[in-house]
């Protein structure tokens, strides 16, 4: 088991042929960290995704440019920042498809984003096309203990704030 | 075992091609080459056995994706066969089900095939 506030990182040339590095890294330390395998083949998947977007579309197929992925461990989820310094996008333009209808009409291509956004519990992109973009993607270890955290935090806040409304 | 492994054999008037390995944007274009070789032999009624695939991401369903339309217009198919737990899921995550026959064997695939063309003979839809 890993401690949390641990971080680990990989910068790595823009290659295909490193995909399969990347999954090995990213899945190696959350395993470590105790997710179970259903999780780790998540990650892993969005995580290739999400490099795999950097190498065909920021860097269009230049290999020998940086990629960097890095692996924030937390109480309660993992955090995979993949960085590079090509070509951005409007992370808010790549709508998520109807797979019925993409699959209807036969498509190709375009399920890297809906991949990442359907199997993380977080994905949130920041560019400045040149100089870095970043999607950042956050999954819990335990999602229903998050939620149920989070509702006795609210519990606890609602109760304070009613307290101090009585007393005041 | 890296990369991806693809070997092709000939049941009947089908083809059998089984995946070892993974399917990336790497790997992609390897499965790709054999499909358009395949198509190019006039080979149409194909049965993929992903029984040894352990991966399978999004460049590697486009291949799927990409010869399908085309295959059927010439009267044939892309039946998938034996899908690992891990790939399955993605497979059921993105619908494909609507799209493929999926089938649990090999020989359940091979005898669809079988039956749809004992039915043309038959002149049955």
């Amino acid at each position: 088991m890993i401690p949390p506030g641990v971080h680990y990182s990989l910068r790595i040339p823009s290659q295909t042929d490193n995909l399969e590095l990347i999954r090995n890294f990213v899945s190696g330390v959350a395993r470590k960290v105790g997710f179970r395998d259903v999780d780790i083949s998540k990650i892993e998947l969005s995580v290739d995704e999400a490099c795999t977007n950097v190498i065909e579309h920021a860097y269009r197929g230049r290999a020998r440019k940086d990629i960097g992925v890095a692996v924030k461990i937390d109480c309660d989820k993992l955090v995979i920042v993949v960085t590079d310094r090509g070509r951005g996008f409007n992370f808010r333009d790549v709508g998520m498809p109807d797979m019925k209808t993409y699959l209807a009409e036969l498509r190709v291509g375009g399920l890297g984003i809906y991949l990442m956004k359907t199997l993380m519990d977080e994905v949130e992109y920041h560019s400045a096309p040149g100089k870095k973009n970043e999607v950042r993607m956050v999954k819990y270890l335990l999602k229903k203990n998050v939620k149920q955290k989070e509702r006795s935090l609210a519990s606890v806040r609602s109760g304070a704030r009613s307290a101090r409304q009585k007393t005041a | 075992m890296t990369g991806l492994e693809v070997k092709s054999k000939e049941m009947g008037g089908v083809s059998v091609v089984y995946l070892k390995g993974y399917l990336d944007a790497h790997t992609a274009p390897d499965f790709e080459k054999v499909l358009r070789d395949l198509i190019d032999q006039d080979r149409f009624c194909l049965v993929v056995n992903l029984s040894e695939l352990h991966y399978i991401a999004s460049a590697g369903v486009g291949v799927f994706m990409g010869f399908i339309e085309e295959i059927r217009s010439k009267g044939g198919d892309i039946k998938l066969a034996e899908p690992t737990e891990k790939v399955f899921r993605v497979f059921d995550l993105l619908g494909f089900h609507l799209l493929y026959d999926i089938c649990r064997k090999e020989e359940e695939a091979l005898r669809k095939y079988a039956r749809s063309s004992t039915s043309k003979k038959r002149g049955k839809p």
